[in-house]
């Protein structure tokens, strides 16, 4: 039977790999290989996945150094001769194997002002935004973001300062910036300008050649540049 | 001022980022001083090669700059475009690849400036007072 020679992240941030033996299957994903060991060789692998099928975000690994969703990544793309080596994700805390710790990357979405404040109550009637209006249309752009850390793993800007906000927490701020129905505005610029926002982003592109969604944060953080740059000008921030 | 319930609160109070308009008008700085550095460079490197294709020596290009009121302005707004966005790029380094964010950072910052600044201006002084 055709073998698939893989390493896997054992342990917490101390650990280290280890090697395993899966049979190679076709269209099989890389989310499948480590179901593989947990359920036949390891039950004591941990990993963490819901949907399976790239919408709930909670299956990404480092693949081949690599962060990736594992789910929707086939290892016919990234097996190098017949090896894979799985991890988890960069520039979080190992909770254990393939587990990272996320509560920093969600705890900078808040710090972001990543939850929406709404100016109308229930009494209002609904809002009305065009479709092709250029708000809707920016936040159309990043909406999508389905958490998974892939862009935060990716960030050599993360890398370097711990306290930046990375790639997912900015464009859910961007989103935010572009809700006509949103009221913390202000709020949000001066929660994302400085050193550990939108200004430490050096544009390495990393988190959009990345993002699973095809996303582009990078572009999210320079509209947020310059939405902090008008709102300073004005002395708004 | 809106019903986001009790984790709305916390976030209110981290959302106060120290030095976020300071940074912010940091960035702002550095890229009007680039900008008008990109057009500084050009009239710079033009000015250069003028010099060498036409083989000009010291003496003839202090003959060009002495007096030249328009060549000190020009190169006193150069200098001050470096000593602007320099140290605001370099800061960002320093920060990142050696952990340096305490106080002392900024005013070593400031001293950069003002020695890239002083020296810039005093070389266009030089050569706009050069002795006959």
């Amino acid at each position: 039977m055709n073998m698939l020679q893989v390493s896997v992240w054992r342990g917490g941030g101390d650990g280290e790999y280890r090697s395993y033996e899966v049979p190679r299957q076709e269209s099989q994903s890389v989310l499948d290989v480590v179901t593989y060991i947990q359920r036949n060789i390891d039950a004591t692998l941990s990993y963490r996945f819901a949907c399976r099928v790239g919408m709930c975000g909670a299956c990404a690994m480092t693949v081949n150094g690599v962060a990736r969703w594992t789910c929707r990544t086939h290892v016919a793309k990234v097996d190098q001769g017949g090896a894979i080596q799985i991890a988890p994700l960069a520039n979080l805390p190992v909770v254990k194997d393939l587990v990272s710790d996320m509560r920093e990357f969600f705890d900078k979405w808040a710090r972001a002002r990543g939850q929406f404040a709404p100016r109308a109550t229930r009494k209002d009637a609904f809002a009305r935004v065009a479709s092709d209006s250029p708000g809707r249309l920016a936040a159309d752009a990043g909406i999508e973001c389905i958490g998974c850390g892939v862009c935060y793993a990716s960030c050599d800007v993360v890398s370097w300062n711990p306290d930046y906000l990375g790639p997912a927490a900015l464009n859910r701020a961007w989103t935010l910036v572009n809700d006509v129905r949103d009221g913390a505005r202000r709020e949000r610029l001066a929660a994302v300008a400085g050193d550990a926002g939108c200004h430490a982003c050096h544009t390495h592109l990393s988190c959009s050649e990345r993002c699973p969604k095809s996303i582009a944060p990078t572009a999210s953080i320079a509209g947020l540049k310059r939405a902090v740059a008008i709102a300073a000008w004005k002395g708004e921030l | 001022m809106n019903g986001a319930g009790r984790g709305y609160a916390a976030v209110r109070v981290a959302a106060a980022r120290p030095g976020a308009k300071s940074e912010t008008w940091m960035w702002i700085a550095q890229r009007a001083s680039a900008a008008l550095l990109a057009l500084c460079v050009l009239v710079h490197l033009a000015t250069i090669i003028y010099a060498v294709r036409h083989g000009l020596s010291g003496e003839a290009i202090l003959a060009r700059t002495r007096g030249n009121g328009v060549g000190l302005a020009f190169y006193a707004l150069y200098v001050l475009a470096i000593a602007v966005h320099a140290p605001i790029g370099l800061r960002s380094l320093l920060q990142e690849w050696l952990g340096w964010r305490s106080a002392s950072l900024n005013w070593f910052m400031g001293a950069v400036a003002l020695a890239l600044f002083a020296f810039g201006l005093r070389a266009g002084w030089a050569v706009f007072a050069a002795p006959t």
